[in-house]
């Protein structure tokens, strides 16, 4: 089948991210943006952190957006986003800029998210911008060699938290992003997988016509970062929402819901044994993590109460 | 069809490096990244399209008669269509050189 | 019809953010910066600027978000001074490499440590090798006009680049002296709204800020190279064009008394103004002195400069910032770098002062005239020296 023939396919069936890119082979994170930007539709402009998807795909002089898109730089991805709302705002008021609605959309990896952009993140969700931030988070600082990022989940094995003589790895709990966006004030948090493209498309949707900032939380499997075979990630992501490791639910206007209620979670253990990046971990260490998932799911269980779908 | 990066002049550049043609990176041939190769069988098929859903390239797309066929000028082969398929229609197969 | 308003230099720059009828102004109160983002601030919320202040919680954001509203194509503006300067840096870099038209007010002060927030050069001479267009002010006046037309020559389709302009930290910005402020319709049409050639615009979709490997960096430098040092004539002929509309004249390089000059000071900024009281009073007193003002600092204007010194026998600078291990501060680098080589070039020593707001008197620009004088008589290797700082 010639590849113009695939192109103007998937263009058909609306996919806004083509072929061509640089991801590695099975990437979970491209994946998930793929299903985000189909969900989105064509009227954005997306403002993009330095990490694995810009470079992935924005090798100059080519592109493989097909839709306006602009990186800065690695920690300012949401104040990029703030100025692009603020202009097309002013514009419009004076008469000028496009003539549809434009959805903002700022991108960025867990690092640009949890750490060195959290401050940008912070200061445009305060201000209340009209825009959606999508965090696609693969749990470490892939796109420069598999280092720990605060998302990094406790006794994960990465090149800046290596197992050692004297390490089990991670020593720190992963930062609960989507709290602190809440902890905002904001009308829409959201967690999705791309294990889950209903969901996630519904969730972008809601974010789409809800009006101030919505957080977007994406569970993204690395198999390059976490040691996994190149045709798990999507069974990684069911692993790691059925094991309550990634809750995945939402919060409108300060009420919570799971979208997928999980009554028997499933142990930890299946979900950690494909990963290299926990192999290293004793019975002890597992048992230790399996009840802290329990207790945490726990918690998010009874913020929630009613079940959607 | 873009220059390669290597071939263009300072000439050539366009203002703020600004990379005016939407998906030129469409050129780029992700398939001989591989070393393992989908086989789809037709007759185990029932064209529910998950194997699309979930292909990060994407590049899996109908052909004439409905059926999902990957495109292997992008295919990487990381296996997913095949692992994810529920009538196990896809097999992953080494590629021989 | 223009007013003659008695205002400090940050106000007279907030009246040409709202004459110019900006459309964004991100910025984070930093002093001596802080009476322009609060006069903007009450102009906004009294509805005399109509536009989207965004309070950002940094300067880095600051300048992000003036990236991100100035590629959709709306009128942007910004302010910072020392600290906040630096804590945008590499931000500074990409507005200029992605070449959007972003005009930033900055009330030059002096970097920490130790702390001070006083005017000096140092913030200003950190930024030389970011890639804006950058130019001084010397009073409320020119950086009122300067301001107006930094949106101009930024937004010429010729240029394409950010415009920094220059007033010295509180000897400009809270200094209160009369100008002339126009209406809207003595303005008239001297600055067209904004029209941005490549918007991010989702019925034109483009890619800014891809990645350039070795293969193809180098290229996309020396286009940016290029094109900044092509935008003199623009600029040149926007100021031309303000003077000829307003009769108030500014050139890259302004010299004072310097036709027959044999030792010429070379100056910038507002200290400038005692500069010339004491070349005033020692002309009176027969010595052939004369001063050259650095209007245009980047891209710096060699021709114009050389032609400004041409006479002079000796030339000695008087610069705001250190240089820590350099040989020479930054602008007498640039000045001897601009004459090295050339037919008759001056003998140069310099002199660095002024440093977080220690105030330079005529009589200081005299005795320092005084010291060049015996280090060229006595032909003394001297690269620079400090002065007013106590021994």
């Amino acid at each position: 089948m010639s590849t113009l023939n695939t192109l103007q396919k998937l263009k058909d069936a609306g996919e806004l991210f083509m072929p061509g890119h640089r991801a590695c082979i099975g990437c979970g994170e491209v994946l998930a943006m793929r299903q985000v930007c189909k969900a989105l539709g064509k009227d954005i402009i997306i403002a993009n952190a330095t990490g694995c998807m810009e470079i992935i795909s924005s090798p100059f002089p080519t592109t493989n957006w097909n839709v306006p898109w602009i990186h800065a730089l690695f920690e300012n991805t949401a104040a990029v986003a703030s100025g692009v709302e603020s202009g097309l705002d002013a514009m419009r008021r004076k008469g000028k800029g496009p003539s549809q609605d434009v959805t903002v959309v700022a991108m960025g990896g867990d690092g640009s998210t949890f750490d060195i952009g959290l401050q940008s993140l912070s200061g445009a969700l305060e201000r209340g911008h009209n825009f959606i931030y999508v965090c696609f988070d693969n749990e470490g600082y892939m796109n420069t060699g598999i280092q720990r990022s605060s998302a990094t989940p406790f006794g994960a094995s990465t090149t800046t938290s290596p197992v050692g003589k004297n390490s089990i790895g991670q020593t720190t709990q992963k930062k609960d992003m989507p709290l602190i966006a809440l902890a905002h004030h904001i009308p829409y948090i959201a967690t999705c997988t791309p294990a889950h493209p209903t969901d996630l498309a519904k969730k972008i949707k809601k974010a789409k016509e809800i009006k101030g900032p919505a957080y977007i939380h994406v569970f993204s499997p690395c198999p390059t970062g976490w040691g996994t075979d190149s045709d798990v990630a999507i069974e990684l992501c069911r692993l790691a929402v059925d094991t309550g490791v990634f809750p995945l639910g939402e919060c409108v206007h300060g009420t919570y819901a799971l979208t997928k209620h999980i009554k028997e979670l499933k142990p930890i253990r299946d979900y950690m044994k494909l990963q290299r990046r926990f192999r290293h971990l004793s019975d002890d260490v597992i048992d230790q993590i399996q009840a802290q998932v329990r207790e945490h799911y726990a918690i998010v269980r009874s913020k929630c109460g009613v079940v959607n779908n | 069809m873009a220059k390669k990066d290597f071939e263009l002049t300072w000439k050539d550049i366009p203002v703020g490096s600004i990379v005016h043609e939407p998906g030129n990176a469409s050129q780029y041939q992700t398939g001989d990244w591989r070393s393992q190769m989908p086989v789809l069988d037709k007759a185990k098929c029932v064209k529910c399209g998950i194997c699309y859903r979930f292909c990060p390239e994407p590049c899996i797309v109908k052909d004439d008669d409905g059926y999902y066929v990957s495109d292997l000028f992008y295919c990487k082969g990381c296996g997913i269509c095949a692992y994810e398929c529920p009538k196990d229609a896809i097999t992953i197969v080494k590629e021989e050189h | 019809m223009a007013k003659r308003v008695g205002a400090e230099g940050s106000f007279a720059v907030a009246e040409a953010v709202r004459l110019a009828d900006t459309d964004v102004v991100a910025a984070y109160p930093i002093t001596p910066q802080t009476h322009i983002v609060e006069r903007l601030s009450e102009m906004v919320a009294d509805g005399e600027l109509k536009a989207n202040f965004i309070y950002v919680e940094s300067e880095h954001s600051a300048m992000s978000a003036c990236l991100g509203s100035s590629a959709v194509g709306a009128r942007t503006f910004t302010s910072t001074a020392g600290q906040g300067l630096e804590l945008m840096h590499e931000v500074l870099y990409l507005a200029s490499s992605m070449r959007l038209p972003i005009v930033m007010a900055v009330a030059d002060r002096a970097l920490s440590g130790p702390l001070n927030v006083w005017g000096d050069h140092s913030d200003a001479m950190a930024t030389r090798e970011c890639g804006w267009i950058q130019y001084f002010g010397e009073n409320a006046q020119e950086v009122f006009d300067l301001t107006l037309c930094a949106f101009k020559i930024a937004e010429h389709h010729d240029v394409l680049f950010p415009v920094m302009v220059h007033m010295d930290g509180f000897h400009v910005s809270h200094v209160v002296e009369p100008y002339l402020l126009p209406d809207k319709e003595e303005l008239g049409d001297f600055l067209p709204p904004i029209n941005y050639p490549y918007p991010l615009d989702p019925n034109k979709p483009i890619t800014m800020g891809a990645f350039a490997p070795p293969a193809v960096y180098s290229e996309c430098r020396k286009a940016q190279d290029v094109a900044v040092n092509s935008t003199h004539a623009t600029i040149e002929n926007v100021w031309n064009e303000f003077g000829k509309r307003f009769d108030r004249h500014y050139k890259p390089i302004e010299t004072h008394k310097t036709e027959d000059a044999e030792t010429i000071l070379v100056s910038i900024g507002s200290f400038n103004q005692m500069a010339a009281v004491a070349v005033d009073k020692l002309r009176e007193e027969g010595k052939k002195v004369g001063l050259v003002r650095i209007r245009l600092w980047r891209p710096f204007p060699l021709q114009a400069f050389r032609q400004a010194v041409k006479s002079a026998k000796n030339v000695v600078i008087f610069e705001r910032s250190m240089t820590y291990g350099g040989t020479v501060g930054p602008v007498c680098a640039e000045v001897k770098s601009a004459l090295y080589g050339t037919k008759g070039a001056p003998r140069i020593t310099s002199f660095i002062g002024g440093l977080g707001g220690r105030d330079m008197s005529p009589k200081q620009f005299e005795a320092l005239f005084k010291r060049a004088q015996e280090i060229f008589d006595k032909n003394l290797d001297i690269q620079y020296e400090t002065i007013g700082v106590r021994e």
